[in-house]
């Protein structure tokens, strides 16, 4: 078929679903369906980490931000009762700004992907990397500082989350 | 290539009507329990001593007059069931329901699809199975059904977390792997992984109940404040998707739990009986006595799940939350920390 394999049907298409649900999702009014969308696009993300052997980094993907981080987005916009027809217009100086850092980031990407063609292009099809086992041993060996120090930060925001939910009762104690 | 595509297709759809039949009658056993319970009899009209009830039930959800809501959004309203059917089924790609059959020198395991990552995919499909009552609850438009999706949703999340860690502790104990069949078939010797992680179990069954949103965790659909919660304004057989998935979780729920934490196919003994009765290993009727013991250790679970709705009160919310993250979270690091320690001891982990 057209001369590709599977693989790259399988990328093209799962590409082109990502592509087009991020858009409807920031094109879609409602914000349960914008939610909604963003979650298929998790979805097809995930379905690239299985492409690449992957699979703990997909599975993650879900649990993580489909499973646990959308729920609690979409149970906020349920709980606030958001609407389409309820949301404030922008003003025009709030939305150039808008306008002017996503090209701001815009031309950050194209020069990071300039010099993408001089990296050295690890074969990514047949790799074992991403299973479980050998993850763990690079993550708790090669990698162990970072990884300690990402915990921390979780643990700081945590902490900072906690304080900030409890900051009322304080007062009322002082 | 054929072969291995007419024996997948043959799995898939022998497990999925599987899955539906057992629900269906569990609906049956569910009333016959309760009844039972409450020294009554029963259905007991249709068929002989009620069996065709499921039957008689099924056609009335599919000939009830079928209402959506005019101030609902239809697309979502149509999508919430049908999601919490298909997470629901989906989950039983991942056990394993009998030994390997081995057939003309090739070896087909009876289980759809062993990926190595078995265990965190039964969280993630766990994690995602609210969408379904979040979506029907939110589209409804009805302030019950809101309170209720809402419900679900905090719930299950916060029950999610000691499971997963639950899940942790028996996979160390185990042996390391994440695959399901690796796990049963560790537990070959006879020695299942409850007798290492009885307090692992008694967490995961708790958080399989809420998960569930079984009694005393139904909450989400607590008749006495929230009319019918998440599925107030469902009729007809949508309404039937979301009863129907309920059993289905139930089944699957038992399923899991058996091969987890008590051996899946396997039972004490197991070898010597198929020597005695001269049966090969690898042959059809050593897998097939397999799943008859898994089903019956279902059934035993399905039994226990009613017995506890018919037995308990429903909880109050704020107890349930306290449940969810004061007791079963710390509970469940400290059988982590508990794991690792007798793990140490035992050999199993090396620093």
């Amino acid at each position: 078929m057209l001369g590709l394999s599977i693989t790259q049907w399988l990328f093209g298409t799962l590409s082109l679903m990502a592509i087009m649900f991020a858009l409807m999702m920031v094109f879609t009014r409602s914000p349960v369906n914008s939610a909604l969308y963003l979650i298929m696009t998790f979805f097809c993300i995930a379905g690239h980490y299985l492409l690449l052997n992957a699979q703990f980094l997909a599975v993650v993907q879900i649990v993580v931000y489909a499973g646990a981080i959308m729920v609690l987005f979409l149970y906020i916009i349920m709980l606030m009762n958001l609407n389409a027809d309820e949301e404030p217009r922008k003003h025009v100086l709030t939305r150039a700004i808008a306008a002017i850092i996503g090209g701001m980031l815009l031309f950050v990407m194209i020069g990071a992907l300039r010099g993408a063609e001089q990296l050295q292009i690890v074969q990514g099809g047949a790799s074992q990397i991403g299973l479980v086992k050998n993850l763990g041993k690079v993550l708790f060996t090669e990698f162990l500082f970072p990884f300690e120090i990402a915990s921390v930060l979780l643990l700081a925001a945590l902490v900072g989350a906690i304080m900030i939910g409890k900051r009322d009762t304080n007062i009322n104690t002082k | 290539m054929i072969a291995f595509i007419i024996y997948k297709a043959i799995l898939c759809v022998g497990i999925f009507v599987l899955l539906l039949g057992s629900a269906a009658y569990a609906t049956l056993w569910e009333r016959k329990f309760a009844a039972f319970l409450q020294d009554r009899k029963g259905p007991s009209r249709a068929g002989w001593g009620g069996l065709l009830q499921p039957l008689a039930d099924g056609v009335k959800m599919f000939m009830k007059e079928e209402i959506i809501p005019n101030v609902s959004n239809r697309a979502l309203f149509i999508l919430g069931p049908s999601l919490f059917m298909v997470t629901a089924v989906i989950t039983s790609a991942v056990v394993p329901w009998a030994k390997p059959v081995n057939i003309g020198g090739h070896v087909y395991d009876m289980q759809i699809t062993d990926i190595n990552i078995g265990v965190i995919y039964l969280l993630g499909v766990a994690s995602i199975g609210v969408y379904g009552i979040m979506i029907g609850g939110w589209s409804s438009n009805n302030k019950f059904a809101l309170l209720g999706a809402v419900r679900a949703s905090s719930q299950m999340i916060s029950y999610e977390i000691p499971m997963g860690i639950a899940l942790i502790a028996l996979v160390i104990s185990s042996g390391g792997s994440l695959s399901l069949k690796t796990i049963v078939e560790g537990q070959d010797a006879g020695f299942a992984n409850i007798l290492w992680q009885p307090l692992g179990f008694l967490i995961f069954f708790i958080c399989a109940l809420a998960e569930t949103n079984r009694a005393p965790f139904d909450l989400p659909e607590c008749e006495t404040e929230l009319v019918g919660g998440y599925h107030t304004e469902y009729s007809s057989m949508k309404l039937g998707l979301y009863l129907f998935a309920e059993y289905i979780n139930m089944f699957i729920s038992s399923a899991v739990i058996a091969t987890l934490y008590f051996g899946g196919y396997n039972f004490p003994f197991a070898h010597e009986l198929y020597a005695k009765l001269g049966l090969a290993e690898g042959s059809a009727m050593v897998s097939l006595i397999g799943f008859g013991v898994l089903l019956a250790k279902i059934f035993g679970f399905i039994c226990l799940f009613m017995w506890i709705r018919w037995t308990l009160p429903r909880f109050r919310y704020d107890q349930l939350m306290n449940l969810g993250w004061k007791t079963l979270l710390p509970l469940s690091l400290f059988n982590l920390l508990l794991t690792v320690v007798v793990e140490y001891f035992r050999g199993n982990i090396h620093f």
